[in-house]
């Protein structure tokens, strides 16, 4: 666990997503965004030869690259130095925010612009920054629209979808002085008039990493928008936070990840903007910043690696997929997972960060429907892993309550022989009876009571298949047809 | 002939009989011998799902002995068959004997479905149901057993029935086991959308190879006044002729 949340209560899923669920317009706006997503990915995917082989090979490259990683962030370290950037150990996010801000404070900065990056996200960065009197704007359209209305990314990729073209226009209007509209070309012209001028001045420039390249010392930033070209670029200084498990070892492993990337975030065939850097603007060049430091971050990864059972969770390349796809992210949304990382990658690396203490019922935000594992273009077994964090959370005495353990309890003992499963079926099937209306339970006492919230229960037949006499008591001989 | 052992499940055995009886006469109308095993209870889902591994290592225990000799075993749900293949091994790690065991025992676990058009390459039972009917796909044998063509072609060849395909079928319905009851809104929310789905498609019988998921889903409906019938597949598939 980090010291960054130690003193966060616990992360109250369900409370958040109850909220959002009551909100239509929240409802239809990322229900939207992630259909839209969908279907362009798939759209992508007709055509798209050998995706199952592209995943294996992007798998086998991540998981090489983790088993290896030592010795690859020990090239990394090497060659991004020989290019002339410097590079900076993070054991943890207040470590890494110290070594920003006194950079910030050594060169005299004021004002820094950013592009989008999670990482940063994770080590709460902005505020940290804000606190020394720095101003720091977000330069990502969708990280702009949140920044202004001062509230986290609903989503790692997009980060406001859940905001329709009507909310952004009024916060534009607001905060920045924007002529009210809802039309989108002049919703983005307002954004760009007032970031231009912020990236003209800023004198720091801080991006994210999406692949660190062991080989050559390469930071690899994709993006859409254009933004983070200019990030990496205009002002004097660029700072790129990086997680330490984002290394492939070579450009031939960038290339799979050129290809399974932006398909996978996006749909896109590729990204619209791929930044290669490495070092800092070299003599006779005429763009790129004096100084190139990278920030590489371990903040729990090291522990993580560590932890075999859950290892693969860093291969996530925070391609977004799985929120896509997830049922309970579409309805839930992101803030309810209650740091940066959301969906069902979210619900296992959020309590693998933050601790079970906080983030105990993360792993049990899903229906383990497995949609996730499908599109996870470096095949982490998202099902198995919240399984086991279940497991986890479950022996910590997190994420479940006294009665649900002792109802484990009660029926791994009587599912244990077959005497004690047919007497207490009996028990319970009778216990059941009183509540039947008709052909059905409309409503069901106790913590079971939220079964029936929202729908029947059937009514129990009078004897189990097994005790009606199993096959032989066909056909239909059994009391127990519900049809009877 | 084919010998197969009847793993019927621990909410096939509970609340629907009718489901295990209709699988039993489907698999004697295509010729095979039934042999249920009477100290069978559970797979153990359901506390492995919650995080109760412990709990749920006690009843895989139960079940791996109870048909640890059988030669092919049969259930009528993927979810369940899912779990002894895909899950035991995990669920035994760390345990040479057990996960050699559950390996033995899962490559004969089948999934009705998939051991009528897979194992005795079948697509005609000699069904009869006539109706409107579409099919609730259950994400556990969808994505851990790959079930998805079985259950549609044999569906397909039950004379009289009219298959109407469901939107947006690969999202999931929101059963979840435990998640049901411990994330309901969420679960609720999930389910609206798929009894919107199934009333989209004007269908009189809603049927899948899960009677969790359908227990689920009927339930939503019979909330909401929807009319339309949940039906296991082996309960559509045992319907002939001679009992409609």
């Amino acid at each position: 666990m980090t010291a960054d949340h130690a003193s966060d209560g616990p992360i109250e899923f369900l409370d958040h997503a109850r909220r959002v669920l009551d909100d239509p317009a929240f409802q239809h706006n990322v229900g939207h965004a992630v259909h839209v997503f969908r279907a362009r990915r798939a759209e992508v995917l007709k055509d798209f030869a050998g995706w199952e082989e592209w995943r294996e090979q992007a798998r086998t490259i991540k998981a090489h690259t983790l088993a290896h990683l030592d010795t690859y962030l020990d090239h990394f370290d090497r060659n991004v130095r020989a290019a002339g950037g410097q590079v900076h150990w993070a054991g943890d996010g207040a470590e890494a925010r110290r070594i920003i801000g006194d950079l910030a404070r050594r060169r005299g900065v004021r004002r820094i612009i950013k592009s989008k990056s999670s990482t940063t996200d994770e080590i709460e960065l902005n505020p940290s920054l804000e606190r020394d009197a720095i101003e720091v704007t977000e330069t990502d359209l969708g990280e702009f629209i949140v920044q202004l209305g001062e509230e986290a990314p609903i989503h790692f990729v997009a980060p406001a979808i859940h905001r329709s073209r009507a909310e952004i226009g009024a916060l534009f209007a607001a905060k920045i002085g924007a002529a009210p509209t809802t039309v989108p070309e002049q919703l983005t012209r307002a954004a760009r008039t007032y970031l231009r001028e912020r990236f003209l001045r800023a004198e720091m420039g801080i991006s994210g990493v999406n692949f660190g390249v062991a080989e050559t010392g390469t930071l690899v930033v994709f993006e859409n928008e254009g933004n983070a070209r200019m990030v990496t670029t205009l002002p004097r200084i660029h700072v790129a936070v990086m997680g330490m498990e984002k290394l492939v070892p070579n450009l031939a492993a960038l290339a799979v990840m050129l290809r399974v990337l932006p398909l996978s975030a996006t749909g896109g065939r590729m990204a619209e903007y791929v930044s290669m850097i490495t070092g800092p603007r070299r003599a006779g060049e005429a763009d790129g910043p004096d100084e190139l430091h990278v920030v590489v971050l371990d903040n729990g990864r090291s522990r993580i690696l560590a932890d075999r059972e859950v290892r693969e969770s860093l291969q996530c390349i925070r391609c977004a997929a799985c929120l896509n796809v997830c049922p309970v992210y579409e309805r839930a949304g992101g803030h309810a997972y209650g740091s940066i990382y959301s969906g069902p990658i979210g619900a296992v690396l959020t309590p693998l960060y933050q601790g079970l203490e906080r983030a105990g019922t993360l792993p049990f935000a899903s229906s383990l429907c497995g949609y996730c594992q499908e599109v996870c273009p470096v095949k982490i077994d998202l099902p198995k892993l919240l399984l086991v964090m279940r497991r986890r959370a479950a022996a910590a005495g997190e994420g479940v309550t006294p009665f649900e353990r002792l109802a484990m309890q009660g029926y791994a003992w009587a599912a244990a022989t077959p005497t004690r499963w047919a007497w207490a079926g009996r028990a319970l099937r009778a216990a059941l009876r009183p509540f039947v209306r008709g052909d059905r339970i409309p409503r069901l006492p106790g913590p079971l009571g939220s079964w029936t919230r929202r729908r029947d229960f059937p009514a129990p037949p009078r004897a189990s298949f097994l005790d009606g006499g199993g096959a032989s008591g066909r056909p239909d001989a059994g009391t127990g047809s519900r049809d009877a | 002939m084919t010998r197969v052992a009847l793993f019927t499940t621990c909410l096939v055995d509970q609340l629907f009989p009718d489901v295990a009886r209709a699988a039993v006469r489907v698999l004697e109308r295509v010729g095979a011998e039934v042999d249920v095993p009477p100290a069978q209870t559970c797979c153990g889902q359901l506390p492995f799902n919650d995080g109760f591994w412990d709990e749920a290592r006690r009843i895989a225990r139960h079940h791996l002995e109870t048909f640890a000799d059988a030669e092919a075993i049969v259930t009528p749900s993927g979810s369940c068959a899912g779990m002894v293949r895909h899950f035991y091994p995990v669920l035994f790690e760390g345990d040479p004997a057990g996960v050699e065991l559950a390996r033995a025992v899962g490559a004969r676990t089948y999934e009705l479905s998939e051991f009528l058009v897979a194992r005795l390459g079948l697509t005609d039972v000699g069904a009869t149901f006539p109706g409107r009917v579409t099919y609730l796909v259950s994400c556990h044998g969808y994505r851990e057993l790959g079930l998805y063509e079985a259950p549609l072609r044999l569906l397909r060849a039950v004379r009289g029935l009219e298959y109407v395909a469901l939107p947006a079928a690969d999202e999931c319905c929101g059963f979840g086991g435990a998640f049901a009851v411990k994330m309901e809104p969420l679960s609720g929310a999930m389910l609206r959308s798929k009894v919107d789905a199934v009333r989209e498609t004007g269908a009189a019988v809603v049927t899948g190879t899960d009677v969790s998921c359908l227990m689920h889903l009927g339930g939503g409906l019979s909330r909401a006044g929807a009319g339309v019938r949940p039906l296991h597949l082996a309960e559509i598939l045992a319907r002939d002729e001679t009992r409609p």
